[in-house]
């Protein structure tokens, strides 16, 4: 390892002093290319990544405030969709993918799901009157049965997106090599490799800049949804011990974070309902994490571009749904930003669901925010389990 | 001087017996391309087609088609693409046949170029974030047409 070592602390010095160098993971690449990772890890504080896509496995926590007479909430649904109430009197959790009872899902196929929990998302943080119906079963502390009435992110306590998993390191590119036109959670596929989608910012993405979660981890103060959040967690299914490539970046779908923070600063720009004809609703989170360049290997890791990216082209008509079958082939996201890849000697036409120009705009966000001295760098309070902590998601009996 | 346009007619129901698209290319010569037709569910028929020749016979091939109660609109109009919605993601760039909806690759940036957008909408439900919009005849066009309809019962 080379001679530079700073702390986190240092760098906040430095940006509170005004003196911090902040680039994107754009422009990060070019420094490395140029200077080398020593001369990088020198005269660079922090890069910022950025990240703007479709992300399922999110939601919203709220604490109502109490009704007179008080109740109990068994079920809710604001705006008609559907929220938990297993938990406190007044407390619900809205997911993402959440639909009306009165959605047609797939029956005609297929569905469009214009209107979802992520939708209910956007909509409370863009100031919106939220309907809000409850029913509970009464109790001596807790006697009202029926509510009906109005929220908004004025009139509850509280409201956090709480996302049990977000920020992929690295996804799947979908294909599909059956003979029907298929809808999926990665757009529509084309029968016979017609055509290929994939969801990654690339070299943008936070975590495939920081392979190895040597600065990410729990307790990382983040850009979510145009707000200030946290890191809470690795993820669900993280997955570290997943393939990695010799320069230490996984090349399938790995690790993954949990993130909360403050719904109310947020902003509907970066926290936008999803509605994927034939699959269901969703929410696009907006998310940028900076990277401290605490020594060479970070500025190494940040130096990261599209044509040293790789992930696997996964057959979701054949092989996705039972989990069977091997990748068709490996790409790099040049490949794939170039709008075409090879697949067994076929050129397979690709688009993004993932915005690129959205995860750069976030990035130069958080970049400025960290210049301003608005946003310093936090030191995480525990790491996330890494390749050496065998950690890996299990399937399921069924 | 070619002239090349395409326009979205809408044939009311007493149209139907008369060889309309057959006059525009006779008497007119104007070449047609059929890009889509259809039959709505109150028997009015609605096709989308580039209408190619003389500037002066275009003009005059519309006027024809107005006065035999056709309504015509120009298809550049229909299909919009709302900036404010659209988060750029490409996703919609998989299916538009003309490439009217592309992607810039060096700034990933979505683009729409109207003039090469043919109005078969299959864009439409694909953008996760309705970001691309039917301009629908408005109301008073709407009564208008079910007017001609009306008129075309009287005894």
């Amino acid at each position: 390892m080379g001679g530079v070592v700073k702390s986190i602390e240092e760098i906040n010095r430095r940006i509170a002093a005004g003196e911090a160098v902040v680039v994107n993971a754009e422009e990060m690449i070019a420094i490395v290319e140029e200077k080398g990772p020593v001369k990088a890890a020198e005269e660079v504080d922090v890069v910022t990544t950025g990240t703007f896509a479709p992300m399922c496995s999110s939601g919203a926590l709220f604490n109502l405030g109490h009704p007179s007479p008080k109740i109990k909430i068994e079920q809710a649904w604001l705006n008609g969709v559907p929220a938990y109430g297993g938990l406190a009197a007044v407390d619900i959790y809205l997911g993402a993918t959440a639909l009306p009872a009165d959605d047609p899902r797939n029956k005609v196929y297929p569905g469009t799901f214009r209107y979802g929990g992520g939708h209910v998302i956007e909509d409370f943080v863009a100031g919106k009157e939220i309907s809000l119906k409850a029913t509970g079963y009464g109790t001596d502390c807790y006697p009202r049965r029926e509510l009906e009435t109005v929220i908004t992110k004025e009139t509850v306590n509280e409201a956090m997106l709480l996302n049990p998993r977000n920020c992929y390191q690295n996804y799947a590119c979908a294909v599909n090599g059956s003979d029907r036109l298929i809808y999926t959670y990665m757009g529509m596929l084309k029968p016979e490799l017609g055509n290929a989608t994939y969801c990654s910012a690339g070299q943008l993405s936070p975590l495939l800049n920081d392979p190895y979660y040597r600065t990410i981890g729990v307790g990382t103060r983040i850009f979510l949804g145009g707000g200030i959040g946290h890191v809470i967690s690795h993820g669900t299914q993280h997955n570290p011990c997943a393939p990695r490539g010799p320069n230490g970046v996984v090349t399938a779908p790995a690790g993954t974070l949990a993130v909360m923070g403050d719904l109310k600063q947020m902003s509907p720009k970066w926290l936008r309902g999803v509605s994927m004809v034939g699959y269901g609703a969703s929410l696009a989170v907006g998310i940028g994490i900076p990277i401290p360049i605490i020594d060479e290997e970070m500025a190494r890791f940040t130096g990261v571009k599209d044509s040293e990216i790789y992930t696997e082209v996964i057959d979701y008509g054949l092989h996705y749904a039972t989990g069977g079958g091997e990748p068709l082939a490996r790409v790099s996201y040049a490949e794939l930003r170039s709008g075409t890849i090879t697949i067994r000697g076929k050129k397979v036409p690709t688009a993004p669901i993932s915005s690129y120009s959205k995860a750069l705009e976030i990035a130069n966000i958080l970049k400025e925010w960290i210049l301003s001295g608005k946003f310093t760098l936090s030191t995480p309070v525990a790491s996330l389990p890494g390749p050496e902590s065998g950690y890996s998601p299990k399937g399921m009996k069924a | 001087m070619k002239f090349s346009k395409k326009v979205v007619l809408e044939f009311p129901q007493h149209t139907w017996d008369q060889p309309i698209i057959y006059a525009l290319n006779t008497k007119y010569d104007l070449m047609f391309n059929i890009i889509k037709a259809k039959i709505t569910p109150r028997q009015e028929g609605v096709m989308t087609l580039e209408l190619s020749g003389d500037k002066e016979n275009f003009d005059k091939g519309i006027e024809f088609l107005k006065e035999v109660g056709v309504r015509v609109r120009f298809l550049a109009g229909d299909i919009e693409r709302d900036e404010k919605l659209c988060t750029h993601c490409g996703l919609c760039t998989v299916i538009c046949p003309t490439d009217a909806l592309s992607l810039n690759r060096d700034t990933m940036e979505v683009s729409f170029d109207k003039e090469r957008c043919v109005g078969c909408e299959l864009c439409v439900p694909l953008c996760p974030f309705k970001a691309i919009i039917m301009n629908i005849p408005s109301h008073s066009q709407r009564n208008s047409l079910q007017n001609n309809r009306r008129g075309n019962k009287k005894p």
